[in-house]
């Protein structure tokens, strides 16, 4: 029986197929899925800001798409995995208000996405596929084993990409 | 200085500042919520928690939970911003209430949906009135904003604006009591320099 491994806000996590990883409800965060698709790892990171050089306190790496991603690369390659293999795909960076208008939170989703995007191109991982942007919240499940990515919104019908 | 603040730092006598300041604020919500429904309304001692990013949906009562979440910006002495989350039920239940209707199953109607930010409009008004008076201050709310969504991309944005800060998330929960207990979380996010400000005005330093 696989299981399913939970990745909270601001965390990350590895496994391998048959297993896979879910974040719920993701809002203006930006969940990061990257696989390796001869090995099975598979990788997620949920993070909330664009980056940590702009934050005096980041010393929760997982917390930022750029250190979190630095981190989950690591953790697969750890593992066993092959970053000239290593594939991704993107969801979330929603803007769950009208006025998230404070200089910090302008656009934090947009740029969460824009950061995570910046960040593989940095480190040579192909986007596969994207789902981001507008005004709900997602849950995602990634399987390595497909790479499928399932997303979940409260009163949209299911999506895969 | 104002990048030292951290929830890590928090010190019981911050703490109790906190949680009387939510005790304050909830009972002058209570009182207006009274006032609206034109029915007794009771509230419970506020609790204040003080939670890591990644178990604040489970203690919430489940990440994928679809509750309200009405958002204000704050303008004035202090800035920053005001989130008020209603379980769903609870919205429900407030909405007939006050338009003396039966509770609607489903998706919230166009005409709950205003009843709904007019009632947090309300709350939270009445909330950061008592605030402002305790202090001094001056704190104006902007016109709220509201969506129904799962627990945790509602709270994705007063996480992120604590994430500036530290990996916790400060909530102040509040349940009035009608005929049944309507569960609500107030979350404040004062910016990092209305902090001290709002902390020196009651005589504490941090």
């Amino acid at each position: 029986m696989a299981n399913i491994v939970k990745v909270g806000m601001a965390d990350l996590n590895v496994c391998k197929s048959p297993d896979g990883l879910t974040t719920l409800g993701l809002g203006s965060c930006v969940g990061i899925c990257i696989r390796d698709p001869v090995t099975k790892i598979g990788g997620m990171a949920h993070a909330m800001l664009p980056d940590s050089t702009q934050i005096a306190n980041n010393t929760n790496r997982a917390k930022f798409a750029d250190t979190g991603i630095d981190d989950l690369v690591k953790k697969m390659i750890a593992m066993g995995g092959k970053k000239a293999r290593f594939e991704a795909k993107i969801a979330g960076g929603a803007q769950m208000f009208a006025f998230q208008n404070k200089s910090d939170m302008v656009r934090v989703g947009d740029r969460n996405v824009e950061a995570s995007k910046k960040k593989l191109k940095e480190l040579g991982i192909p986007l596969k596929a994207e789902d981001t942007g507008l005004n709900y919240g997602r849950t995602i499940i990634f399987y390595p084993e497909t790479g499928a990515l399932v997303i979940r919104s409260a009163g949209k019908p299911e999506k895969t990409i | 200085m104002a990048e030292n603040v951290s929830f890590e730092k928090v010190t019981k006598e911050y703490y109790d500042v906190l949680k009387e300041l939510g005790n304050i604020g909830a009972g002058n919500a209570t009182t207006a919520l009274a006032q609206m429904l034109q029915c007794k309304v009771d509230m419970k001692v506020p609790q204040v928690r003080l939670l890591d990013f990644k178990d604040v949906g489970e203690a919430m009562g489940g990440e994928e939970q679809i509750v309200i979440g009405i958002y204000l910006a704050v303008e004035g002495d202090i800035t920053g911003s005001i989130m008020f989350v209603l379980e769903r039920s609870a919205g429900k239940a407030l909405v007939s209430k006050l338009m003396g209707m039966p509770a609607t199953e489903g998706d919230f109607t166009e005409m709950e949906i205003s009843a709904l930010k007019e009632i947090g409009n309300i709350i939270t008004g009445a909330y950061l009135n008592s605030l402002a008076q305790l202090t001094n201050l001056k704190m104006l709310p902007s016109i709220p904003d509201l969506n129904v969504d799962m627990l945790n991309a509602i709270l994705s944005v007063p996480a992120i604006e604590f994430g500036i800060m530290g990996d916790q998330i400060l909530l102040i929960q509040t349940v009035f009591t009608d005929d049944v207990d309507l569960n609500g979380y107030f979350i404040l996010m004062p910016d990092l320099e209305s902090y001290a400000k709002m902390l020196g005005a009651l005589g504490l330093t941090i």
